[in-house]
């Protein structure tokens, strides 16, 4: 096993640590702080796969234009994954506030079940 | 039954998890072509000496455009989830009940320190300045509009910690934040349509590239930097005064009584 498939690894291991405390979270916002942390698994594994051997950072300020650089799709396509994590979880945290607002509490398993 | 389920559920999971690992490539052996393609072009064709932001703003400007709609929407979700509704008297016994009980455990908010104060508005203008450098350099160096826009958010903030939620909605007024950043949100589609009437492709570069690493090179990428900029500082300025009011609405209230 080379030392490169360790950065699968690191992803594979906040991915399950992330879906272990949000299957047994007992609190809506420590189950969203988990969503988040579940999500930022896809981080590593996105800038992982877009890893060249030898390549820098996709910028070529001051440098010459030649350079191997890594695959910057995938940099970018991780800014607008932190982006939406970001605003997602403001989203999830309202409706975490107005559910304690109209229960009282925050225990998943003690919210009033919907009625139609 | 609940077992049961979890774990027919793990297995699945395990074996699809295990299987997806095994098909990855391997370590720093990147596949290709696009981003081989993008790194070899991107400066030479838009000025850009950041690939990153050139792939955002402009190869695949399209999908930041929906991007941004994504942080819009979801800022929209959160103020109307958090408007104020008027409580019933009970309702607001409940909560003084609670409050009364915070402060008996000591869990009362310490006053502000002179720390706290002194480096808070120290920090305001450096953040500031911090932000704006980010939005304006980014398709120089790494950053652009949606890192410094947040950057910039985070300025109020320390208005907030440094003084009172009176201050910071006085400095950052609920309608002037909505419109100004629904304005550069809007901005944003504006720029993009100017290339159609122009006679181009929707988000085509209609605006002069300049010289390479210099601020305000790249044409559309910068001028759409500078939108996204004020939108996502806009944006999370509205996030957070949402937040502190629906803390501090009961309070904030008592005192104008």
């Amino acid at each position: 096993m080379s030392p490169g498939f360790l950065a699968y690894a690191v992803a594979a291991f906040v991915f399950l640590c992330g879906l272990w405390g949000a299957a047994t979270s007992r609190h809506l916002v420590h189950l969203v702080i988990c969503v988040g942390v579940l999500q930022t698994s896809t981080y590593v594994l996105l800038l992982a796969i877009g890893q060249k051997a030898g390549g820098v950072a996709p910028v070529y300020y001051g440098v010459p234009h030649d350079l191997l650089a890594v695959d910057p799709v995938v940099q970018a396509l991780m800014l607008t994954d932190v982006v939406v994590e970001a605003t997602v979880v403001a989203l999830l945290l309202a409706l975490a506030v107005q559910a304690h607002k109209h229960a009282g509490t925050l225990d998943p398993d003690a919210l009033p079940r919907l009625k139609g | 039954m609940r077992t049961g389920l979890l774990a027919a559920g793990g297995a699945g999971m395990a074996a699809l998890f295990l299987w997806g690992m095994a098909g990855l490539p391997p370590f720093g052996s990147y596949p290709g072509p696009y981003g081989d393609l993008l790194d070899s072009f991107a400066v030479g064709e838009r000025k850009a000496t950041d690939v990153v932001s050139a792939v955002n703003f402009d190869y695949r400007g399209f999908d930041t455009l929906g991007e941004e709609f994504i942080l819009f929407v979801s800022v929209a979700g959160a103020t109307l989830l958090l408007r104020k509704i008027e409580e019933s008297a009970d309702g607001e016994e409940s909560r003084e009940e609670s409050e009364r009980e915070d402060r008996q455990a000591g869990r009362a908010p310490p006053p502000t320190s002179d720390a706290t104060r002194a480096f808070g508005v120290a920090l305001v203008g450096l953040t500031v300045l911090f932000g704006l450098y980010m939005i304006s350099h980014g398709q120089t160096t790494p950053g652009g509009g949606f890192q410094g826009g947040v950057i910039l958010a985070t300025a109020p903030l320390s208005v907030y910690l440094a003084a009172d939620a009176r201050t910071f909605q006085r400095i950052a007024p609920r309608s002037v934040v909505e419109w100004v950043g629904s304005m550069a949100a809007a901005a944003y589609i504006v720029l993009g349509l100017a290339a159609v009437v122009l006679g181009a492709e929707f988000l085509r570069n209609v605006t002069p590239l300049g010289e390479e690493e210099k601020m305000g090179s790249s044409g559309n990428i910068f001028w759409l930097n500078l939108g996204v900029g004020i939108e996502v500082a806009g944006g999370f300025v509205l996030l957070l005064s949402v937040f502190i009011e629906e803390a501090l609405q009961r309070r904030l209230r008592r005192e104008s009584r």
